[in-house]
């Protein structure tokens, strides 16, 4: 593995949208009218023309985040992926978003004071195997997302008005159609963790666990009859899909975190063993 | 659906005016691109009676940190308008501005003023750069780059560049009512 095979990687990530996510706004498109229609034809005309020519598919090519899962954690893999980053800023390219954030300054290599940012999960199976997923997350989606310690009393009920009422909050700006990643359960930054890496999986893959699948199919649709529709324009889709993901967590507590997500959902699977680096799609 | 229009990037009164909300406008000609940073400091040089580098009477400014390189405008899709709405007021009212174009909408202060001083708010549909980058013809001229590139003011070149729609208009009226309270 090498930061040639990171570039590869982020080319795809920011140029060709996952599939799953395209259905989706297919669907949606179909579902739509007037002003609200016409946006969706604009994003789904863009998301085949970045596609085609190979093009970032939005200006604001995020913060780039990674999941590796490796049997053991190599400083070496941040050392290629730091390597990687700097390289796909100027060949994808990536736009610099990365500042300072007391002066805003901005280096312009995307990089900086603990980047990249990098989640390792220890896989004692994977022997001399990597696997990586890479998400890139906009700023407009990242800024309307909220995490917080509810009351444990609240239960069920206070997870979903707290997901709704960030969802209603966040209105136009974080451009939706949304994908709403939830995080339960855990300690508060770990709830964080849970929302953003729930918005790893795949859209149309059926959720097993029967209460999980349930609040994630009563969200959706709760969500969809607010009515903020395509660019908060009005209409009948709000978000493509939700998805919870959680953990166990302290007697006492209920952390709960909400990640909104643009319509442009951006990640990307690859993986390294003997046999060479394979993009996964 | 409104009416489309086709329309230049130095306005007058009246091309102002004749737009209402629903309408969706094709602009050609040039855009500023303005976001927060730029924002701050333009407030702060207009507050101060000063001149900024370039001149925004007429203009139409575009709330947009696009990805370039040299003059290329590789994608170039609006940001989240709300967040320059702490200073946008004063920047219509000092810079003469006309036309403001981003995404998500803007706050009661900013409706006012358009209404004041005949401005209109259009929106571009959020995350679609490759296609905004498409109908941009390259870089004319770029200011305040020591900001960095998200955040500098870059002079681009458009043709037909749209559809923006317009949801804020010079009459007073929105689409979208919620929006001013937050």
């Amino acid at each position: 593995m090498g930061p040639r095979n990171i570039v590869e990687a982020l080319r795809v990530l920011e140029t060709d949208l996952p599939r799953d996510v395209e259905e989706r706004l297919q669907e949606c498109l179909r579902r739509e009218r007037g002003n609200s229609k016409e946006i969706m034809k604009a994003i789904i005309e863009n998301v085949r023309y970045a596609r085609e020519r190979s093009i970032p598919m939005c200006q604001d090519t995020g913060t780039l985040v990674f999941f590796v899962r490796c049997a053991e954690e190599y400083g070496n893999i941040i050392d290629v992926i730091r390597k990687g980053i700097e390289l796909a800023t100027k060949e994808v390219p990536l736009r610099a978003n990365t500042v300072n954030p007391f002066t805003r300054e901005n280096e312009g290599r995307n990089l900086g004071r603990n980047n990249p940012i990098v989640y390792f999960e220890g896989d004692a199976g994977a022997r001399d195997r990597v696997s990586v997923e890479i998400m890139a997350k906009g700023a407009g989606s990242e800024n309307v997302s909220r995490v917080l310690a509810l009351e444990s009393a609240l239960g069920v009920a206070g997870i979903k008005s707290c997901v709704l009422e960030t969802v209603r909050k966040a209105g136009a700006k974080p451009c939706p159609p949304i994908i709403v990643g939830v995080g339960v359960g855990g300690t508060l930054e770990w709830s964080a963790y849970l929302a953003k890496r729930a918005l790893l999986r795949p859209l149309n893959e059926k959720t097993k666990d029967p209460i999980v699948a349930r609040l994630e199919e009563e969200l959706l649709s709760e969500i969809n009859e607010l009515g903020i529709g395509p660019m908060g324009l009005g209409g009948r889709t709000t978000a493509l899909g939700v998805k919870v993901e959680w953990a166990h967590c302290h007697t006492a507590s209920l952390p709960v975190s909400v990640n909104i997500q643009c319509w442009a959902l951006r990640r990307v699977s690859a993986e390294w063993d003997d046999g060479g680096f394979r993009i996964l799609r | 659906m409104g009416g489309v229009h086709r329309l230049g990037t130095r306005l007058k009164d009246e091309d102002v005016r004749g737009l209402r909300v629903g309408d969706v406008v094709y602009f050609s000609g040039e855009l500023y691109t303005m976001r927060d940073m730029a924002h701050l400091r333009a407030v702060e040089i207009l507050r101060d009676k000063g001149r900024l580098p370039f001149d925004l009477r007429g203009k139409v400014i575009y709330h947009c940190g696009p990805l370039v390189r040299g003059r290329k405008v590789i994608s170039a899709g609006p940001t989240t308008s709300m967040r320059m709405e702490r200073t946008e007021p004063e920047i219509i009212h000092l810079s003469g501005l006309r036309g403001i174009v981003g995404k998500g909408g803007m706050g009661r202060g900013t409706l006012e003023a358009l209404r004041k001083f005949g401005v209109v708010y259009l929106e571009y549909p959020g995350g679609v750069g490759a296609l905004a980058a498409r109908s941009s013809k390259g870089v004319k001229k770029a200011y305040w780059r020591d900001l960095g590139d998200p955040e500098a003011v870059w002079v681009i070149a458009v043709e037909d560049f749209g559809p923006c729609f317009v949801t804020m208009d010079a009459h007073g009226e929105t689409l979208r009512k919620e929006c001013l309270s937050s």
